[in-house]
């Protein structure tokens, strides 16, 4: 039957494709036999599959045959086990922070959900609306900090000649930056570069940002998953907890534990004092409860189980440890087989960038090209997943790029 | 010299006191000492304090979960085989923005009639998303995006959160009279002078069946009257539509309201929970739906549900989704839900007899009418905070101090306890 009217939001157009889930639709729909998909970020065995790890699927068996578990609502802060077992794996469990009651941790959907939850309650509580951001960074960070309210602005980072860190135009403009302004920094494995300051870096990033009063917000989606130690991929993040200051936290469960769909993370906020924590943790919920009330248990469910028993830790560790490995072993054939063809250019970043992506420096004429004659898929940016490799694909993509480079400038 | 220079260098840029590996830091306040603590939820703060009590007798009328005769939380058979199926699947990859596809051709099919129309035409933009909060919550935002000036009628009273939800949008809020305190059922005559006094072409928050907190509906005919009024009034409706099924007990009945709007031309928005209907509280289950003129709109109304998401958790968790497709998917299986969920919500129909036949035995002055003349999980009893305050203070009766209660926690074992209980604080009014 005819409607009655117009509808009221017959002005709504279509959004644009999202640039980077656009990458899988072109490569879906291309029938080449060597096609290779090296955009989305999500880890791919050697024969290209998904993974669910197996010490997932065994969490995921004892919570089934589990009659006694209900399905009941999480409390708006969600399962309070996932909680303290997070922020223990990124404060380190004798964190002084996490003794001295210092730390409000909620359950949040994934990074994305916990960058936005931190990001809204910073619009409310804090003095200073403005966020510094890293040049390049995630395509969505932006829209997750504009929508929760605060103004983004960037700070250099990636040095395209180098195809390394810029510390020097980073510190300058941090330098500049309003006292108590926010900055976000990714915790390990920079994406999309892959390009991660050093520690001594680190150090110096700390001692300015504290002289200045300016705000530390770690996103970290790859713990455990750059270098294959989860002690070692925190170490950014407790080098300033340790000197006793305020930060925040968002912690995903995505890919170190293959938990993607499930929407698993955590966001925690350290806080100067015990009872400014509990303040923090009790506004926290009025961010949470308008939006979705409480967080999803399933995959929350299967972090705690993991977490909280020593032989299925031990076995992540393990299993963890082999993807970062494969994908430093993807990184290093992938260089040799440059090396190999005599590739133009200084490809030592492709093993020096660490985690997921490799920022290969190909321009978008280049990456055009490499799609049309070689069908491979990767964002414009020239951002490579090192995911998406296997060895047999790895000579194919050398040949790619190297076809780019000697014939495009 | 030397040292004094190393002092300055030390002091950093804007002459704040030294910076050493943590002085600095240490010496400073908090930036959130400022920071308030926030109130307690009204209706969770209830769970907490029965929780705490260690009174034997206790009874928990408070949040609407379901709770067996045993006042124990149910998982259903036909959810705990789904799951069965789903454990050890092949992957757990990124649902796309928009949510499980299967998730969604399902829900709308439930909401909207299994040979809908406008399923057929393509008509529906929707979304996955989480359980009804989200729901409301993205249409609320989209909303905003969309209509800026727009402004939402919500009914009073309504669930507390829906205020938070368009608050947090930005949504200007308006109300309109719902239930009528004498009666304890729905002033009619108010509600609908309300929706004619609105301004032409203003958005409405209706609750599609089992009102919550009044368990207040209209019936067949109001719901007919009401539509009428609103292709006068040109107004928007938005049906929450939480208890489907659960109201009572079947599914069709209970979307009665949406399908008298749809067939009046209506282009509805509605928010689909499964969190009780199917058990699936913590899973954040549920669907945005909003009906657009044509499938090209549809498409670009959905483009922009997913822009909203995607700031927000990017996409939505697959586990509960597969649950509900698993489900509804499996023609054995969706027909052993239906019979689950007419079960539980046969039960609580029994409880509200049960309740109010043992009022009446105690010769109680009141009318209790209300007790089963409305419909879903909750009750209004019309009891004042006072009296509320006495059932938790002297029987240890936990429930919200609006007087609702949540009759998915009577039982059989309990009901007479509660019913002495009530009759005991109100006997005198």
């Amino acid at each position: 039957m005819a409607s009655l009217e117009g509808s009221v939001f017959s002005s709504v157009v279509q959004a644009p494709e999202d640039p980077i889930l656009g990458v899988t639709v072109a490569y879906n729909k291309d029938p080449s036999p060597v096609k290779v998909n090296l955009g989305v970020g999500a880890y791919r065995t050697e024969e290209g599959k998904p993974l669910v790890l197996n010490v997932v699927r065994r969490a995921e068996q004892l919570l089934v045959n589990d009659l006694s578990r209900v399905k009941e609502y999480l409390p708006i802060t969600g399962l309070a086990d996932f909680n303290k077992l997070s922020a223990k794996l990124i404060f380190g469990s004798d964190s002084p922070a996490i003794q001295e009651n210092r730390v409000a941790t909620v359950q949040c959907l994934s990074g994305t959900g916990s960058l936005r939850v931190g990001g809204e309650f910073l619009a409310r509580h804090y003095h200073e609306r403005t966020i510094y951001i890293p040049q390049p960074t995630w395509g969505n960070h932006t829209k997750v900090f504009t929508l929760a309210g605060l103004s983004v602005k960037t700070y250099r980072y990636y040095d395209p000649a180098t195809r390394g860190l810029d510390f020097e135009g980073l510190l300058a403009d941090l330098s500049v930056a309003p006292p108590g302004a926010i900055v976000l920094l990714h915790a390990c494995a920079h994406n999309p570069t892959g390009v991660d300051p050093t520690l001594d870096q680190y150090e110096q990033i700390r001692l300015l940002m504290r002289s200045k009063g300016l705000l530390p917000f770690f996103d970290s989606a790859y713990q455990g998953f750059a270098s294959g130690n989860l002690d070692a991929d925190a170490q950014s993040v407790r080098l300033f907890v340790a000197d006793g200051g305020e930060c925040l936290t968002a912690q995903s469960y995505a890919k170190n534990m293959g938990l993607y769909g499930e929407r698993v993370g955590a966001l925690s906020i350290v806080c100067k004092s015990a009872d400014v924590t509990v303040r923090v943790e009790s506004q926290l919920k009025l961010v949470i409860r308008p939006m979705y009330s409480n967080p999803p248990i399933h995959g929350a469910s299967i972090v705690a189980t993991i977490l909280k028993d020593r032989e299925m830790y031990e076995e992540w560790t393990i299993e963890l440890k082999a993807m970062a490995d494969r994908i430093i072993n993807m990184r290093q054939l992938l260089f040799e087989a440059l090396r190999t063809r005599g590739t133009p250019g200084d490809w030592g970043h492709i093993i020096k960038q660490i985690g997921m992506f490799t920022f290969t420096g190909l321009n978008r004429e280049q990456v055009a090209f490499m799609t049309k004659e070689y069908h491979i898929y990767m964002t414009s940016d020239g951002r490579i997943s090192m995911a998406g490799l296997r060895s047999q694909t790895v000579p194919h993509l050398a040949d790619a790029i190297h076809a780019a480079v000697t014939q495009i400038q | 010299m030397a040292a004094i220079g190393r002092g300055i260098l030390r002091r950093g840029i804007v002459g704040l006191p030294a910076v050493g590996s943590g002085s600095a830091a240490r010496s400073m306040a908090s930036w959130f000492g400022h920071v308030e603590p926030a109130a307690k939820d009204p209706i969770l703060g209830v769970t907490e304090a029965f929780l705490a009590d260690p009174s034997p007798e206790k009874v928990n009328v408070g949040v609407g979960a379901y709770r067996d005769d045993n006042g124990k939380p149910v998982v259903l058979e036909c959810v705990r085989e789904a799951e069965r199926r789903i454990a050890g699947r092949l992957n757990m990859e990124y649902l796309p923005m928009g949510g499980s596809i299967k998730m969604i051709e399902e829900s709308l099919k439930l909401a909207y009639g299994d040979d809908s129309e406008f399923i057929k035409d393509k008509r529906i933009a929707a979304v996955q998303a989480l359980s009804g909060t989200g729901a409301c919550r993205l249409f609320a935002d989209f909303q905003k995006r969309f209509l800026p000036d727009s402004q939402i009628y919500i009914p009073i009273p309504t669930w507390s959160n829906h205020h938070n939800i368009w608050r947090d949008a930005n949504v200007p809020q308006r109300t309109f009279r719902y239930y009528h305190p004498d009666t304890k059922g729905l002033d009619f005559a108010s509600m609908m002078d309300d929706i004619k006094n609105a301004p032409n072409g203003s958005f409405f928050l209706l609750h599609a069946c089992a009102h919550n907190p009044t368990g207040v509906d209209p019936s067949e005919e109001q719901w007919r009257e009401i539509s009428y009024q609103f292709k006068v009034k040109k107004h928007f409706p938005f049906f929450d539509m939480a208890y489907q099924g659960f109201a009572s007990g079947d599914p069709e009945k209970d979307a009665k309201a949406i399908r008298i709007f749809l067939e009046d031309g209506h282009q509805i928005g509605c928010a689909q929970s499964y969190a009780k209907n199917m058990g699936l509280y913590g899973q954040r289950a549920g669907c945005l739906s909003i009906l657009c003129e044509d499938e090209l709109q549809a498409v670009a109304v959905k483009s922009q549900l997913q822009q909203i998401a995607r700031p927000m958790y990017s996409n939505p968790p697959v586990h509960g989704a597969l649950v509900v497709s698993t489900i509804l998917g499996d023609p054995e299986l969706k027909s052993l839900w239906l019979k689950e969920v007419k079960s539980m919500a046969d039960r609580i129909i029994g409880m509200r007899n049960a309740l109010r036949e043992n009022l009446e035995k105690l010769g109680s002055p009141l009318s209790w009418e209300h007790i089963t003349n409305q419909i879903g999980m909750f009750c209004y009893s019309g009891m004042t905070p006072e009296q509320v305050d006495r059932l938790t203070n002297e029987f240890h009766i936990y429930m919200t101090r609006n007087g609702r209660i949540s009759m998915a926690g009577v039982t059989t074992g309990n009901v007479g306890y509660l019913a002495n209980a009530i009759h005991e604080v109100t006997k005198s009014s």
